[in-house]
């Protein structure tokens, strides 16, 4: 259920702008990969382009592979529709539909895919993915509430749990603990630690000690300017890059000293 | 206006002095709470004008006996009303099941399928459709529209006629419900298709990101995302449209030649006239008790409205937990 992703040479654009320049790396599956460095430098643009949800922005496109497990998924008739059905998103704030019900929420993917489901394993489902996201106690007896009635931490659960309802290969979560409390960051950290046994995670973080918590893997991005693209300066496991990582700027990031 | 000001003014209760933290009130708060509030009120008082005018003035049709509106007036109230009655619902019923789905497809090529370019042109387009005068809708309706569709009728009454709508001897000249309906949808495309626009685009990227990040086809995404958060807006859309449409006078009374007879049929040259044509055409000539006899028909309009207008409202009401603005 969980894929490796190699990048080989990625460019991302929005319109004439390059916006991140060249970057290759090498997502190991059932661990968690976290980008960090400074606002601007392109960690979210390059992480929306593993989902193909970087061209939903108009004049937004890519050259380059991105390999799930040898499959290029920018290859020729791909559909970036079946894309995301692999890869699974979480953003930096929490969007479940407000239309919906909690249980719709959670289901919403999955009715997307056609796939005819009895009510008993909709049950089923609904209750593994809740489960999985830790938040199965704090809404079994109101299923049927409106998902925007929870608190910011619940909502964002609810949307991994939307996400992992999908049965993802991969899962990219962007920023997901920039709009919660302390409490709820600590939630859904334990919940990556739960999910990195099953997917593939790829988590875009401003909180080094987050990195640090979680991650097995940090790639560390940067930009020599405004207006000059963003560059992957340095990526390798996360106990070496946060004591001895061996470029001079991501030592200076992680201390502190800019950024 | 003034007056209301002034009430209001005396209204707000004056700082008592020895309350320890003492608000400064600021004169331009003030001044524009005050136009504010004078505002609100002021078309409470149309409203209740209004209201006031057609219930007096209706009061004398509706007492008198039959036999006397039966020599001095049009006849029987009840009777001689609900032809049109049923005429400007149905007719305002087709102008919508035609207009409203056109209306909303306009709106969401606009905001999310057309290219920019196209999009603010278009959308520019519609809004000079609004500004076309009824009776030029009303002229094209007679001289243009009905001749053109009248084939179409024929071909509707052979092939579908077994629907009870279709069905009857179909109009020679294309005159018909139906024609009028086309001319009111016509018209009430504007306003919804300018609102829906409005309120497909407040829709958040984050929704709608959600909604493709999961997987959705544009247009799955639109279902999921895009549309239920305006139901309530596009609602509404379709109430003012609605609101026009019932209330519609020049385009109908010059596309009908209408009769009192309650038919579903929208083909044949027996058509309901709407009430807001039927007082245009008569109140010139109407006097004594014929005025008051279509002043009372203007009054079962106002409450035709209010009754759908609530109904509306109470619709949205059962999605209010769902709506999104929590």
């Amino acid at each position: 259920m969980s894929k490796r992703i190699e990048v080989n040479d990625l460019n991302c654009y929005y319109g004439k702008f390059l916006a991140v320049e060249d970057v290759s790396m090498t997502i190991q599956p059932r661990s968690v990969t976290a980008f960090i460095g400074p606002s601007g430098c392109g960690k979210s643009t390059f992480l929306r382009t593993l989902n193909r949800m970087h061209e939903v922005i108009p004049g937004a496109y890519v050259e380059g592979d991105v390999l799930l497990d040898g499959n290029n998924l920018y290859g020729p008739g791909v559909d970036p529709v079946n894309v995301r059905r692999q890869v699974g998103m979480v953003f930096q704030r929490p969007n479940p539909f407000p239309t919906m019900s909690i249980k719709d929420n959670v289901l919403a993917g999955y009715k997307l895919n056609k796939q005819r489901m009895n009510a008993t394993e909709a049950n089923d489902l609904l209750e593994r993915s809740l489960r999985g996201a830790n938040l199965w106690e704090e809404v079994k007896n109101r299923l049927d509430k409106p998902g925007s009635g929870l608190s910011g931490g619940q909502q964002q659960r609810l949307c991994i749990a939307r996400a992992i309802a999908m049965q993802p290969e991969v899962l990219l979560m962007d920023e997901p603990c920039s709009a919660l409390d302390p409490i709820s960051t600590l939630a859904v950290e334990d919940l990556i630690q739960e999910l990195k046994e099953t997917y593939t995670i790829v988590i875009v973080t401003h909180n080094m000690q987050q990195a640090a918590r979680v991650s097995d893997e940090t790639a560390f991005f940067n930009i020599a300017g405004t207006g000059a693209p963003g560059k992957l300066i340095e990526m390798g496991p996360t106990v070496k890059i946060f004591s001895t990582p061996d470029v001079k700027a991501t030592e200076d990031y992680i201390t502190g000293r800019f950024g | 206006m003034t007056s209301v000001t002034q009430s209001t003014r005396q209204v707000t209760p004056t700082p008592a002095p020895q309350r320890a933290t003492k608000t400064r009130r600021r004169i331009g708060d003030q001044v524009f709470s005050g136009l504010a509030t004078g505002s609100g009120v002021t078309i409470l008082v149309i409203l209740a004008m209004v209201a006031g005018f057609l219930l007096m003035q209706a009061f004398p049709a509706l007492t008198t006996p039959p036999a006397q509106l039966e020599a001095q007036g049009y006849g029987e109230f009840w009777s001689w009303i609900l032809p049109f009655a049923w005429g400007t619902v149905w007719a305002s019923f087709w102008a919508l099941l035609l207009g409203v789905p056109v209306a909303i497809g306009i709106a969401l090529f606009i905001t999310h399928y057309a290219p920019r370019r196209l999009a603010s042109g278009l959308g520019y387009v519609i809004d000079l459709l609004a500004a076309v005068p009824s009776v030029v809708f009303g002229l094209w309706g007679s001289a243009v529209l009905a001749p053109a569709v009248q084939p179409l009728y024929l071909w509707l009454n052979a092939n579908l006629g077994w629907i009870p709508f279709f069905a009857g001897q179909p109009s020679g000249t294309g005159r018909t419900l139906l024609t009028a309906a086309i001319v009111l949808a016509v018209m009430i495309l504007p306003i919804v298709t300018s609102l829906s626009r409005e309120v497909f685009l407040q829709t958040p990227v984050l929704h709608q990101e959600a909604a493709l990040a999961l997987g959705a086809t544009r247009w799955e995404m639109i279902r999921m995302a895009v549309l239920p958060f305006g139901r309530a807006g596009v609602v509404s859309a379709v109430m003012l449209g609605l609101g026009r449409a019932l209330g519609e006078t020049m385009a109908v009374a010059m596309v009908l030649s209408g009769a009192p007879v309650i038919t579903a049929e929208i083909l044949t040259s027996q058509n309901p006239n709407t009430i807001a044509a039927v007082i245009a055409q008569n109140f010139p000539e109407a006097y004594g008790l014929k005025t008051n006899q279509l002043i009372a028909g203007g009054l079962v309009l106002f409450i035709i409205t209010l009754v759908v207008n609530m109904c509306a409202r109470l619709i949205v009401a059962r999605y209010k937990e769902f709506s999104g603005a929590n």
